[in-house]
């Protein structure tokens, strides 16, 4: 047995978790409904690009759900998170009323629980594994939703406990692009002690937090929360700062720096290549996101431009098709429209971002693909050409593959489209970097148990390493790229 | 925060402000640019780095007041503060010995160009520059320009400078006359596909800098895509310089105009 399964099971026997487990017969526990989320009413919601969907559980739901948790032996749901939070603790502290160490175990394990609370994919990780799925085919403690409630509680508490940092020990590292798997590794180095800088191309911190992800779905005020926490712990940030351009890394290394973590994140965004892609109205999700999010363009008091659209046509199946299509509606659009090459049960989107978009108006559109653009007189898209598909064969990715119906060609009549069919990693640091080793795809390759490079002081995680994955996957790589690289310098250290 | 230690006014509407940043001073290179914000609600909008001067550590940025951003900062005096300033972002300009560098600028493009035609001289090349505007009141940096130039050509449409026509006859006279090795072609974009027809015919060699619309200058966005040579480019991290023979510039110039209305509006409530 490890250790980590030793430590659960220790855990699980003290006696407060015993006499809670006893106290609700099993099949008391079964036969509670799983919790609805509060929710602003669709008509109401896509009124405004700020007003989040979720309003969170009220203790007492919250309570009544944590109940349901049967505090299991073999605790499957820890499997399914990438950062292996411990899930039966924390949710058995709320079902116990002790809503702060609820969050506090939290904290333990992830820099972000309020985030991951709201952007996981939970029903493909940790509510996947949940006994209630794997054995019962009943629906699963809503873990998401209880992560979301203890955050958000210790938040509004006014009770934020900073977790406690060991003494500076006077080595400086640096994180470089600040989203969630450089904010992951500066969260669990600056608690061993380094000295840690966070350095930012953008003039915001929280990298695809603030710029891609929208306030509906995740406010900005809950990422600054946890950001004033990392500022809180000692963790210093650089904004308008490009590593490899601004300074060199060698110009790093002669200020002091020892190693470095890169996650700069997929910034490139995919086209199609097809024709009209670049005519006006035609644009990354990206674009239309960082118009939006960070530039705030949707607003009066911007400087930023931002073109709406009546007809809006959004290409992609993902969590950020979802975002741009939801955000268009928020914009005005009359008609908002997802148009995906596979059916509803291989989109890559969270269920609920689903759910939600379909509540408010959003038409799915499935098996089709764009394959021309058509403009109007002055220039702007006005027509999309669409194929329509049908499914073959699996794929590599064991997704049954999309083929055209062949001679099965329709228009629609549109003024914006987005394409949100996925991102490359972005080459600007690699490209600074001679000597590092980048796969045919531009990611840079690392051992993945240590997520160190080829260059031994260079470590990189998130979707510089992945290509395009999700906010915890990149939070996992910056805690074991943290954990490597302490290992890492103090053998340097030794030496 | 980037303090701009001083500000000359070079024409009417076209200002140079000298400003601190070290950082950018010391790893620039002709060619690359800088984004830069004014105010919290400020748009990112890209400028290509003049001059640089590494003891100071100062960067040296002209900007030509057209719309409500440059406006902004056109209205900012010695000692204020820059929100937002980052870089340097673009591939540098490839500078080696060629031979005869013929340099083509047209109204506030001789800004960028500038540092080109500095570089090329440095690099040992005979270098014949054509300043052109539409008069001599926006005609900007033709002495710096004779000082890194072994000929300086001024054309203005009017006349009042120089001699009466567009650059692209300057250019020409050039071409004939003797064997160039390279043109550089910095300006509107309309010049810029101008200029590129006709070095076209001559079969010279032709680099323009492109000065596509731009959000984050890092690769993110795409909305500075380009095709050059049937193949979609993103102007912030491939160039922001290109073949001149192989860029679509009619769809540039249609691009340039994506956010015309809006901007117009902009314009007219402020």
């Amino acid at each position: 047995m490890t250790d980590h399964t030793e430590m659960l099971k220790q855990e699980r026997n003290t006696p407060w978790r015993v006499e809670l487990r006893n106290s609700v017969p099993g099949k008391d526990r079964i036969a509670i409904e799983r919790v609805k989320m509060n929710e602003v009413e669709p008509l109401e919601r896509i009124k405004s690009q700020t007003c989040e969907v979720n309003c969170g559980l009220t203790p007492e739901q919250a309570l009544h759900e944590a109940r349901r948790c049967m505090d299991c032996v073999n605790p499957t749901c820890i499997e399914g998170c990438p950062v292996s939070i411990n899930i039966p603790k924390f949710v058995k502290q709320i079902e116990a009323g002790k809503f702060l160490d609820a969050a506090a175990t939290l904290k333990e394990f992830s820099a972000l629980p309020a985030v991951c609370g709201r952007v996981c994919p939970q029903e493909k990780q940790c509510e996947l594994k949940c006994f209630y799925s794997e054995k019962m085919n009943k629906e699963p403690v809503a873990i998401g939703y209880l992560e979301r409630f203890a955050a958000d509680y210790e938040r509004l508490s006014g009770k934020i406990q900073i977790p406690k940092v060991e003494e500076r020990n006077g080595i400086k590292v640096a994180a470089i692009g600040s989203g969630p798997s450089s904010l992951s590794f500066a969260g669990d180095m600056i608690k061993l002690g380094y000295e840690v800088t966070v350095f930012e191309a953008l003039h915001e911190i929280g990298g695809v937090l603030k710029y891609g992800i929208p306030e509906f779905r995740l406010p900005n005020s809950v990422v600054d929360v946890e950001l004033e926490n990392l500022k809180e712990m000692g963790v210093n940030f650089e904004k308008n700062f490009v590593v490899g351009r601004t300074a060199s890394f060698d110009d790093l290394k002669e200020l002091g720096y020892k190693a470095f973590f890169i996650g700069s994140g997929a910034g490139l965004p995919n086209f199609m290549n097809i024709p009209g892609e670049n005519l006006n109205g035609v644009m990354s999700s990206n674009e239309y996101l960082t118009r939006v999010n960070l530039m705030y363009a949707n607003q009066s008091d911007s400087d930023t431009p931002i073109m709406l659209g009546k007809r809006v046509a959004v290409v992609g199946g993902g969590n950020t098709a979802m975002d741009a299509v939801r955000t268009s509606k928020r914009l005005g659009a009359e008609r908002s429209l997802i148009v995906y090459r596979r059916s509803r049960e291989e989109m890559p989107a969270r269920l609920e971002e689903v759910k939600h978009a379909e509540e408010e108006g959003i038409e799915f559109m499935n098996l089709a693909n764009p394959v021309e653009y058509m403009p109007n007189a002055e220039g702007r898209v006005a027509k999309a050409r669409f194929q329509r598909m049908k499914l073959g064969e699996p794929d590599a990715s064991g997704r049954r593959k999309p083929v055209a119906i062949e001679g099965d060609i329709f228009d629609i009549d549109v003024d914006l489209v987005i394409v949100a069919i996925g991102v490359s990693p972005n080459p600007l640091i690699p490209a600074c970097l001679p000597g590092l080793k980048i796969s045919r795809w531009g990611t840079i390759e690392v051992n993945e148990e240590t997520m160190q490079s080829s260059i031994p002081e260079i470590f990189a995680g998130g979707d510089i390493v992945r290509g395009g994955a999700t906010v915890i996957l990149a939070m996992g790589d910056g805690r074991k790229a943290a954990a490597s690289m302490h290992r890492y310098l103090q053998e340097k250290q030794k030496k | 925060m980037n303090k701009i230690v001083e500000k000359y006014k070079l024409s009417e509407s076209v200002f140079k402000f000298i400003v601190e940043a070290p950082m950018i001073a010391k790893s620039r290179k002709p060619g690359n640019f800088v984004i830069l914000r004014i105010g919290d609600r400020g748009e990112r909008i890209p400028l290509t780095i003049v001059d640089s001067d590494t003891e100071k550590g100062t960067i040296t940025l002209i900007v030509q007041n057209v719309g409500v951003s440059s406006s902004k900062f056109c209205q900012l005096e010695a000692g204020e503060l820059i929100t937002d300033l980052v870089g340097p972002l673009g591939k540098a300009t490839h500078i080696y010995k060629a031979g005869t560098i013929l340099a083509l600028g047209g109204g506030v493009g001789i800004a960028p160009l500038y540092p080109i035609v500095e570089a090329f001289k440095k690099a040992g090349n005979r270098v014949i520059t054509v300043l052109a505007a539409r008069n001599k009141e926006l005609l900007i940096l033709e002495n710096e320009m004779r000082q890194w130039s072994d000929e300086v050509i001024v054309m203005t449409d009017d006349g009042s400078s120089g001699r009466k026509g567009l650059v692209t006859e300057g250019a020409e006279e050039v071409i004939k006359r003797e064997k160039v090795d390279e043109c550089v072609a910095i300006g509107p974009a309309i010049m810029m596909k101008f200029c590129a027809q006709l070095t076209k015919k001559y079969e010279v060699p032709t680099q323009v800098s492109l000065n596509t619309i731009m959000v984050d200058g890092t690769g993110m966005c795409g909305a500075c895509r380009v095709t050059v040579n049937g193949e979609t480019k993103f102007t912030c991290i491939d160039g922001p310089e290109f073949n001149a023979h192989q860029v679509d510039f009619d769809e540039m110039l249609q691009r340039l105009r994506a956010y015309k209305s809006e901007e117009d509006q902009a314009r007219n409530k402020k």
